[in-house]
């Protein structure tokens, strides 16, 4: 069963009297346990398509099909339920709550999917361990370094074993050498975990950690290539 | 989400913030304290006016001669001579009333031994103490027939007893002289303290109204008659009973107006206590706007609250809370906010009361409606003003929210 499926997927963004067609035509279609990088330069439409993959917009037209269902015109509410059960998101800027504890961050997700307590501390300490920030656990995010950060906000994308990873530039705002070790561990999570990671980067030298490679222009696909040389 | 779930979400943002969350509860605190105060204030006023009223006796009515007008200048309520013991007999005999006690006063000079003092001699019956709910410290008060046989007898007030017997020891079997006429002491009053009117209710000699009448005033009228009524609902019908049998019995007939003047202390009591309560209400309704004030300042920190936490409510939105979960989480951090400001309002009026209590020697009394009514109204103060900035958090789209800086 496909992870994801798109069929036909547009976007158009009506700004007062000009209108901008984001997202024109996607057909794309990831397996379970793929990490695709999608490329492109800014105003490509690959954050919109980022965006509506991880339900937190809505295509204007066209069929999305996540883990074989229809989510295209689901409402907010909805589209929450599976976003706190199915999916997981790393962010460009960590987008951790500040004066909470790592673990609090960690925990969160679980929150709102409604994970008893004790669950919720022993799941975040595990992925906590596995991203190595196990030791960071009663951190605040201003006590730590941006690599710190991030890999904490990448342990809360996988507290709820979610179907896709969801990754926004997640190293834009790291040096290179912080960068490449975000970067293989999201490559060992696909490898050693089997998690689905789909990214969005405009930097080639990050995109080669991922096993394809998508390439977004004017709100198409123009390149979608297999990438064996994967970096490490 | 459970409610705990939202409680605990809300706890942790409060506690995040404690400083903001402290700054934030101050108008509620501070408006809260406001109405404890005050209404404290109030009703303790409002008590002490009805408990010196009722010091002057029970269901007390107070019949008076009416005025005499003498070469055209007319003297006040009491001025005319017209009121009888035999008045006074007939009113005891009305259905409506408990007892009555006439009243014959003189201020005049007393004697006992070296020492002397001006005081009101007041010649009364032994209903007397029955009427003003005294009653004698030490001996006796004085029979029906010592009244009968204009008994030289009389019992004293502390104030009197103080002046005249200032060696202490019992004046009891001691004589005191009258206006030349020498009266044996058989009683002390036990003290009342100052009427509400600032009187020394102390200050005072009472005798036989007989022996007042025979050996002071000469005359065969008394001052006033001190009515007792059966009881507080009785006081209207009795005051009526009052004024009906003495318009038979003085023959007065309309046009002509009274010749005396029946007054019932229960109006002056009612309307005392309408006046604290009118105050009570109005300084409540000042505390309320200041809460008013506090719960602005409120939705104005919670707006700037959600937009400071824009990102904040993006990721949360992101990782899977849907509108209402935010709109619930801000909900109960206001309310929240509110109700534990307050809780401290409560405590800080509660100390601030005992402080004037304490300071001032202010008569203070805590309604515990008030202590609860003010609570729930802070806890709605929350959730009136906490809507807006809420409905805000929750109405945001989370790609702006997380782009938000």
């Amino acid at each position: 069963m496909h992870v994801l499926s798109v069929r036909d997927l547009r976007k158009r963004y009506v700004l007062g009297e000009s209108a901008v067609q984001a997202l024109d035509g996607i057909d794309l279609t990831l397996e379970r346990g793929e990490f695709v990088a999608i490329m492109g330069p800014s105003g490509s439409g690959k954050s919109t398509f980022m965006q509506i993959a991880g339900m937190l917009d809505t295509p204007t037209s066209g069929e999305y099909l996540f883990e074989g269902a229809d989510v295209s015109s689901l409402n907010a509410d909805a589209r929450a339920a599976i976003r706190s059960r199915r999916l997981g998101f790393v962010f460009q800027a960590y987008n951790l709550l500040p004066r909470t504890t790592a673990l609090d961050n960690v925990e969160l997700p679980m929150v709102y999917a409604g994970v008893p307590d004790a669950q919720r501390r022993q799941t975040a300490l595990e992925k906590m361990t596995l991203v190595g920030v196990d030791r960071l656990a009663d951190h605040h995010p201003n006590q730590m370094s941006g690599g710190q950060q991030q890999r904490v906000a990448i342990a809360r994308a996988l507290v709820n074993d979610p179907a896709l990873i969801l990754a926004d530039e997640p190293t834009g705002a790291l040096d290179t050498k912080t960068s490449a070790d975000v970067m293989r561990i999201l490559a060992r999570l696909n490898e050693e975990q089997g998690s689905t990671i789909m990214l969005v980067t405009h930097e080639p030298d990050i995109a080669a950690y991922a096993g394809r490679i998508v390439t977004f222009r004017d709100g198409r696909i123009v390149a979608d290539v297999r990438n064996d040389r994967r970096a490490a | 989400m459970t409610l705990r779930a939202t409680l605990r979400l809300a706890l942790a943002a409060l506690v995040r913030n404690k400083a903001r969350s402290l700054l934030t509860m101050l108008g509620i605190v501070i408006g809260v304290a406001a109405v404890i105060v005050t209404v404290a204030i109030g009703a303790g006023a409002r008590i002490s006016v009805q408990s010196s009223i009722d010091s002057l006796g029970s269901n007390l009515i107070v019949v008076q001669p009416g005025s005499v007008t003498t070469s055209g200048a007319r003297s006040g309520f009491g001025g005319a001579s017209t009121l009888t013991p035999a008045d006074g007999m007939a009113i005891a005999s009305l259905p409506g009333v408990a007892s009555v006690s006439p009243v014959v006063t003189v201020r005049t000079q007393v004697v006992a031994g070296g020492n002397n003092w001006q005081t009101t001699v007041s010649g009364v019956a032994p209903t007397y103490t029955f009427v003003r709910l005294q009653s004698v410290a030490s001996g006796r008060f004085f029979s029906q027939n010592e009244v009968a046989s204009s008994a030289k007898v009389a019992v004293l007030g502390q104030t009197v007893v103080d002046q005249l017997f200032p060696n202490g020891g019992s004046p009891l079997g001691s004589t005191i002289i009258v206006k030349g006429a020498p009266f044996s002491v058989i009683g002390v009053m036990t003290p009342l303290g100052q009427s509400a009117m600032g009187q020394d209710q102390d200050d005072t000699v009472l005798i036989p109204y007989t022996s007042a009448m025979e050996r002071l005033t000469g005359e065969t009228t008394v001052n006033s008659l001190l009515v007792s009524a059966a009881s507080s609902d009785d006081v209207d019908l009795a005051q009526q009973e009052i004024t009906q049998l003495l318009e038979q019995r003085h023959r007065i007939v309309p046009p002509q107006g009274d010749d005396f003047q029946v007054r019932n202390l229960q109006s002056i009591a009612q309307a005392a206590s309408q006046t604290s309560a009118v105050m009570e209400f109005l300084l409540a309704g000042v505390a309320a706007v200041s809460l008013l004030v506090g719960g602005i300042g409120i939705m104005n920190i919670m707006m700037v609250s959600v937009t400071e936490r824009t990102r904040e409510i993006g990721l949360r939105m992101a990782v899977g809370a849907p509108g209402r979960t935010i709109l619930h989480q801000f909900l109960t951090e206001s309310i929240v906010l509110a109700t534990i400001g307050g809780f401290i309002g409560v405590a800080i009026g509660l100390a601030g009361t005992a402080l004037v209590a304490l300071l001032a020697r202010w008569p203070t009394a805590v309604p515990f409606q008030w202590v609860v009514a003010s609570v729930v109204f802070a806890a709605l103060v929350g959730i009136f003003f906490g809507y807006a900035p809420a409905r805000k958090a929750a109405s945001l789209h989370p790609i702006e929210a997380l782009r938000f800086e």
